[in-house]
């Protein structure tokens, strides 16, 4: 299949990423660019340094991960006492009250998820980098999930939201959001960026190369 | 300049746009990406879904949607109430991304294609259309109401041991608002709105 595949790089044609305009680009700064001629988008035939932006998120996001499972993502005040709960013993809880089906959510939406999403990414990378011919089709899908999934992550978050929201019983009972709670968003919000700007149409271009 | 023409998103492959059959979906032929689908009365559906969109969206941040009761102590609470406590708490960046992600991006997407499809729908260009299109489709990765809705019935569950819940009429319209917009954002064709651009 890989002899007749003819590419838009292929032809010197771009693809406009807002309105899917193929169309015959004006040289820009050395490489096919410029502006849509129809709906006025900036035209690249591939995401820019689409591999090292790639990586510094994934990186920081690696980082970022940490403080979020270490520290407290609620403080629970309950009749004089603080209780502080990390991701992890949120989700222990709702096994101990026998609520599982509820820990296995949180468990896959905020650990889980986010791991998996750095995992997959780093994975992409690097086979990228070493010029794999290693099964495009499964790598495309595998990324095709990682960028549906990273959304379900905020769960945590929106939970936080509506607690801190409605349990202010003054001294009975009164939730706040800790310190990881930030931490935590800015994993899911640095991923969500790191499988934005990663270009699936590099598998399938080391694929090309050694066809020629 | 190609009309005829489309590029796979995911693997660059070139395909010649051919008409599709009765809901048919078009394939990239090398990755298997949807290149586009076939999208019956498109216009009218959207802009109908939308309009429905944005009085559900009205009902669903005015009343509050859950509301719980412990020993004579009843505590209400709206979406930007939840926003509001967080930035008392000062999580100002929490409470930016959870207002952008679950109000201003969901009310960016509504007002946003009333702006585009009304004008489109009487015949007209509304000003500066490729941009605001153009916003509104980097937008819609944001929009994330229906994992806030997982977000309730979580939180349901972990209070419901506590206190009693009571679920409001927010609750319900912020429920069949995420589908609502999701039957606006499935029948949208975007080539709708760029079709008219071309031809201009």
């Amino acid at each position: 299949m890989a002899e007749d595949s003819m590419t838009a790089l292929k032809a010197s044609l771009v693809s406009c990423h807002s309105c899917n305009l193929v169309c015959r680009a004006p040289l820009f700064r050395g490489k096919l660019g410029g502006a849509c001629p129809r709906c006025g988008a900036v035209l690249h035939q591939r995401k820019p340094n689409s591999i090292s932006r790639t990586w510094a998120l994934v990186i920081a996001a690696l980082i970022f991960y940490i403080p979020a499972n270490v520290l407290p993502i609620t403080l629970t005040t309950s009749l004089g006492k603080i209780q502080s709960d990390t991701i992890m013993s949120g989700v222990i809880y709702f096994i101990t009250t026998g609520s599982w089906p509820i820990a296995l959510v949180i468990f896959i939406a905020s650990i889980v998820v986010p791991l998996a999403k750095l995992l997959i990414l780093t994975f992409l990378l690097i086979s990228l980098q070493r010029k794999s011919q290693w099964r495009p089709h499964d790598r495309t899908r595998l990324y095709r999930i990682t960028e549906a999934v990273g959304r379900w992550s905020m769960l945590d978050i929106y939970v936080i939201t509506i607690l801190v929201a409605l349990v202010k019983l003054g001294a009975l009972a009164s939730i706040e959001a800790g310190p990881a709670a930030l931490y935590f968003a800015a994993v899911v919000v640095i991923t969500i960026f790191a499988a934005m700007s990663f270009d699936p149409r590099l598998i399938w271009d080391s694929m090309e190369k050694n066809h020629d | 300049m190609t009309n005829s023409l489309i590029a796979c998103h995911h693997c660059d492959l070139l395909h010649r746009v051919q008409p599709l059959t009765n809901s048919g979906v078009a394939q990239c032929m090398r990755c298997g990406t949807v290149l586009y689908r076939r999208k019956k009365d498109s216009l009218n559906r959207t802009l109908a879904l939308t309009i429905a969109g944005l009085i559900l969206f009205v009902i669903a941040n005015a009343y509050p949607f859950l509301a719980m009761k412990s020993e004579g102590l009843v505590q209400e609470t709206t979406l930007l109430a939840g926003v509001k406590e967080l930035y008392a708490q000062n999580m100002w960046g929490l409470a930016a991304l959870v207002l952008f992600t679950t109000f201003l991006t969901p009310f960016i997407q509504i007002s946003g294609m009333l702006y585009v499809l009304l004008p489109l729908k009487f015949n007209r260009l509304p000003w500066r259309l490729p941009f605001i299109f153009r916003f509104l489709q980097n937008i819609q990765p944001w929009g994330m109401m229906e994992v806030f809705m997982l977000g309730i019935l979580v939180a349901i569950v972990k209070l419901a041991k506590m206190a009693s819940i009571i679920p409001g009429i927010a609750l319900y319209s912020f429920a069949a608002l995420i589908l609502v917009l999701a039957g606006a954002m499935a029948s949208l064709d975007p080539d709708i709105v760029w079709d008219r651009l071309g031809e201009n």
